[in-house]
């Protein structure tokens, strides 16, 4: 049952990275939450810090050159970034886990199936050998892998990308986690693998309750199962609110143009929408919104101050001075996005 | 667009050996394609889709000759491509042309622009040094660079540009043929757009004919004008985009669509899922080698490969549900409606 709780919260997180180059903030002061039994869609491009951010969850971010300089990150009200190695040891694969995007280079290539599920939960006293092997086998069957048993004895280059990626899916759920970090779990599989994987990723919420934080790039697959989505670009949340919301009536212009960019496989359309120029690399925009140079409504203030997050309904805010109430040129110019 | 035909070609097959034993002696092969033929009129776009190892890249490098077909014909302009000696293929080239997917891995990192871009008008002997340049400046501009840009190296580029200098060094030669293999599959979200608007800008502008070859049935829909799914090196389907999107006939291209995540959290479709994973090309079933995944698996499907034919006029499908061998077999389960299972 869907409760209000948080299970992660987020707050004022900023990451940066310590170059020869100076300090390339990667994550720049975001805020957000994970509810209990909910799919929240992370989206962005590339170097908008999605992937940072969930690292920084996991604790997992290297350092040097990385670190975590700001902001909180609470997990069932634990403070994270604080947490000392042992203590994230212990909450890593227990109460948090984490799968990527390429699992053939997250799988030990000289260890057993089996013996990788069970690791788990051996190391987190989750009982004895006899009970993990049951248990690793239930998870196999679980996740709907075929003949499980033989399975244990497999190693990793034995299976196709499509198992692997549910081996994994087994082992981020055999402590029965209550958040599941999924970090691009389906860019590296094809389509009717990926529609099994999400299919997949979608019973196990429902049937175990666990959370899902689903990072991706891909707005096909977060219309498909997310309930929130966190839209980020350069490092900062430009957008959040429930799905529907969000493809319905996109606020900010990044995310609305993003939504309008990919080509819809249910019709034809004469030219795509694209916006302009590039992704600006981390740090390399300093003053005003990040996404200014590229915006077709951007004016003076988006170029010199960096925009708070406003609420625009309940629950949907958008960084954008067009929603300003203040802002007078943004009026006019807000109609225009909307209509 | 013209009903010319550009390239015709007609049961092309590459099987890769696969060598064992201490003689390296061939112990199998991997049929990469196994007699995929096809046409492409002159100015269309023809979208090639599949999932991984389909044999649709090996089938865009075969055209090209980059990979030496083990049997078949490629007919460019009436001319047969495969049996050309190997100067001849490279004259040839100046007509066809490629862009690659990785636009990383494609551009030599120690050359600038400018070299790159001059590289295939030199070997091909087009022009003055002083034209070249001028050529080099110019197409700059028009894939959206700008002409400064050609004193500088690929590294100091994004994705998305270097991927337009992959463009303007395959319009170099003025061909008449691109083949495109994944051309922004590399590529961000916003940036894939302003890509594919280009092609098709560029296609406009020089009459270009495209085979573009993707696994995104998104991007191809939206350049296409036909479209074939390959499965297992042959082709299943192949017609027009807007038929293959709104009435598939073959039970895996209607899986393959409706496996693709719709961006649009209030659209409710009936998803097929299908089980199990894409066989190996180098131990395929027999018969239709989609028939270990197939909803509509009939006794025939297992023991006799079904031909790509014409359905209904300009519909090519290869599936037993519309030959006269299944239609005998009494078990025509006739493909429902689009999406509607059970």
């Amino acid at each position: 049952m869907k409760t209000q709780e948080k299970v992660l919260d987020v707050k004022g997180l900023r990451v940066s990275f310590f170059t020869d180059e100076g300090e390339v903030p990667a994550v720049d002061d975001i805020d957000f939450y994970v509810r209990e039994g909910e799919v929240l869609g992370i989206v962005g491009e590339s170097g908008c810090g999605k992937s940072v951010t969930s690292l920084s969850v996991m604790g997992l971010i290297p350092s040097p050159p990385g670190k975590i300089i700001g902001g909180e990150i609470k997990l069932n009200g634990e403070e994270l970034t604080t947490a000392s190695e042992k203590r994230m040891r212990q909450i890593r694969g227990n109460d948090v886990a984490m799968i990527f995007q390429e699992p053939m280079t997250s799988l030990n290539p000289l260890f057993t199936i089996g013996n990788q599920l069970m690791d788990a939960m051996l190391i987190h006293k989750m009982g004895n050998k006899k009970q993990a092997k049951q248990r690793s086998i239930e998870m196999l069957k679980l996740v709907g892998l075929p003949r499980a048993e033989e399975l244990m004895n497999d190693y990793p280059h034995q299976l196709s990308g499509g198992m692997r990626q549910r081996v994994m899916i087994a082992m981020a759920m055999v402590c029965n986690p209550r958040l599941l970090i999924a970090d691009e779990p389906t860019t590296a599989l094809d389509v009717t693998i990926q529609a099994q994987i999400l299919k997949l990723m979608k019973d196990l919420n429902t049937k175990m309750n666990t959370a899902i934080m689903m990072i991706t790039h891909d707005l096909g697959v977060v219309a498909e199962t997310c309930e929130r989505i966190v839209v980020m670009y350069a490092g900062k949340v430009v957008e959040t609110g429930p799905a529907v919301e969000i493809f319905k009536d996109p606020q900010h212009p990044y995310t609305r143009g993003l939504i309008q960019s990919v080509p819809d496989m249910r019709y034809k359309k004469q030219r795509l929408y694209s916006i302009p120029g590039n992704v600006p690399k981390p740090g390399s925009i300093k003053q005003g919104c990040r996404f200014a140079d590229r915006c077709e409504f951007a004016f003076d203030r988006c170029r010199q101050e960096d925009p708070p997050l406003y609420q625009t309904a309940e629950g949907h805010s958008t960084r954008c001075f067009l929603f300003d109430e203040k802002e007078e040129t943004a009026h006019d110019n807000r109609n225009t996005v909307k209509s | 667009m013209t009903t010319e035909t550009l390239l015709k070609v007609e049961n092309l097959k590459k099987h890769f050996p696969i060598r064992g034993g201490i003689l390296g002696k061939e112990v199998g092969s991997v049929k990469a394609v196994e007699g995929v033929s096809f046409e492409v009129k002159k100015g269309e776009t023809l979208g090639i889709v599949g999932e991984s190892g389909c044999g649709k890249s090996t089938t865009g490098r075969m055209l090209l000759r980059l990979i030496e077909p083990t049997e078949g014909k490629v007919y460019f302009e009436g001319q047969d491509v495969t049996k050309l000696s190997t100067g001849d293929m490279r004259k040839l080239r100046r007509d066809m042309q490629m862009v690659f997917q990785d636009p990383f891995a494609s551009l030599n990192p120690r050359h600038t622009v400018e070299k790159i871009l001059e590289e295939p008008m030199k070997v091909h002997g087009i022009g003055t040094p002083k034209e070249r340049k001028q050529k080099v400046r110019e197409l700059l501009e028009i894939v959206g660079l700008s002409s400064y840009h050609a004193k500088r190296y690929p590294h100091q580029f994004s994705g998305g540009q270097r991927q337009r200098i992959g463009i303007a060094r395959a319009l170099m030669t003025q061909p008449k043929l691109i083949i495109a293999d994944e051309p922004v599959s590399a590529l961000d979200v916003s940036i894939q757009s302003q890509v594919l608007n280009l092609m098709q800008d560029l296609q406009k502008e020089f009459q270009l004919t495209y085979i573009v070859i993707a696994h995104d049935l998104g991007v191809v829909r939206h350049i296409s004008d036909r479209v074939g799914v390959m499965y297992l090196g042959r082709m299943a389907e192949l017609t027009d985009s807007e038929k293959l999107y709104d009435k598939p006939l073959h039970p895996y291209t209607q899986a393959l669509l409706s496996a693709v995540p719709i961006p649009d959290p209030l659209y409710e479709k009936d998803a097929v899922v299908l089980e199990g994973d894409i066989p190996s090309p180098s131990n395929p079933p027999s018969g239709c080698a989609f028939h270990t995944r197939c909803p509509f698996k009939m006794d025939v499907c297992s023991q006799k490969v079904p031909e790509l034919r014409e359905h209904e006029p300009g519909h090519y499908v290869a599936c037993h549900l519309y030959t006269e061998e299944g239609s005998a077999a009494g078990q025509n389960k006739q493909p429902l409606e689009e999406g509607k299972y059970e």
